[in-house]
């Protein structure tokens, strides 16, 4: 049973690798976008005010966040609000023993534990430009006075729905897409940071 | 555009959502003694009001969950916001010139 299991895995935006790295700008307006396949994701529910929900917290090493736009991290593990009782937990360890210790969490009790590491891909939108080149297709207020590092949300860019989560001041901001949708988000947010390539026009 | 607030996610634009129907529309309570006259109307006769309408909406794009709204399909305004499990509330006061 030694025998060595062979990663057959392709992201959904390895034919776009290059493509991305020559979007590149560099300087006052610099803006990058990379992909960071094969995160660890793992959908969990469970009713916030059970037990079980403590006993996940603990596991996780964080309390779960509360309130929509809420993150919590400890150590290799990072929870994102999905819903009121629907958390998504992103991970550098190994979805299987991420899965299997949230489960024996869980117990007996109603909720639910699934690895969905398949189901999104996870962009990387960082540089100076990042928050402009989001301007140009999403709803929300990204302006720091209404989002931050650490806050994660569900919404659109362009017509894609996405998880967008804040991670630094750089701004850097990961975004989670569907793998089906990835292609296109990829290939409108290269579109969008075209422009800044150029001096700022007046 | 209308800014609907999702009881769970704050305010959010309405291409965020999608729309469900009218709301409070009852199961039938004995489903097999319904006749085809009922069947249909229950299935296809829903309100039209000129004035507040309590409707479904899901928030598709963001957490997901459904939950009601009352608006004013004459100017659109939302007057309400509440969950699955919260009765229809009274109109507040300052909801529209009705
Ligand atoms: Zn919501």
């Amino acid at each position: 049973m030694a025998e060595p299991t062979i990663d057959a895995r392709v992201s959904p935006l390895a034919h776009l690798e290059e493509r991305m790295r020559a979007a590149t700008v560099t300087g006052a307006r610099g803006v990058t976008l990379t992909e960071w396949p094969f995160l660890t994701m793992v959908n969990m529910r469970v009713d916030p005010a059970s037990e079980a929900a403590d006993r996940i917290g603990k596991a996780l090493g964080a309390p779960l966040p509360r309130q929509c736009g809420d993150t919590s991290t400890s150590g290799p593990h990072t929870v994102l609000w999905l819903g009121p009782d629907e958390w998504l937990v992103l991970s550098q360890a190994e979805v299987t023993a991420v899965t299997s210790e949230l489960r024996e969490a869980l117990g007996g009790d109603p909720g639910s534990v699934v690895d969905v590491s398949a189901n999104r891909t996870t962009l990387e939108l960082s540089g100076p430009a990042a928050r402009q080149v989001l301007e140009k297709g999403c709803p929300l207020d990204l302006h720091p006075r209404s989002f931050a590092p650490g806050r994660a949300v569900s919404t659109t860019v362009g017509p894609i729905a996405v998880l967008l989560w804040q991670v630094d001041d750089g701004p850097t901001y990961r975004l989670f897409p569907r793998s089906s949708f990835a292609d296109y988000l990829a290939r409108w947010l290269i579109d969008a940071m075209s422009e800044y390539r150029g001096p700022e026009v007046p | 555009m209308l800014l609907i607030n999702c009881p769970w996610c704050g305010p959010r634009n309405e291409t965020e959502y999608h729309y469900g129907g009218q709301a409070h529309v009852a199961y039938p309570e004995t489903p097999a003694d319904l006749t085809d006259e009922q069947w249909a109307e229950y299935v296809f006769y829903r309100d039209n009001p000129k004035g507040p309408f309590a409707e479904r909406w899901v928030h598709s794009t963001g957490c997901r969950r459904w939950f009601n709204v009352l608006r004013d399909t004459v100017n659109y305004e939302v007057l309400a916001v509440y969950r699955l499990d919260e009765p229809r509330p009274a109109l507040p006061q300052a909801g529209g010139n009705r």
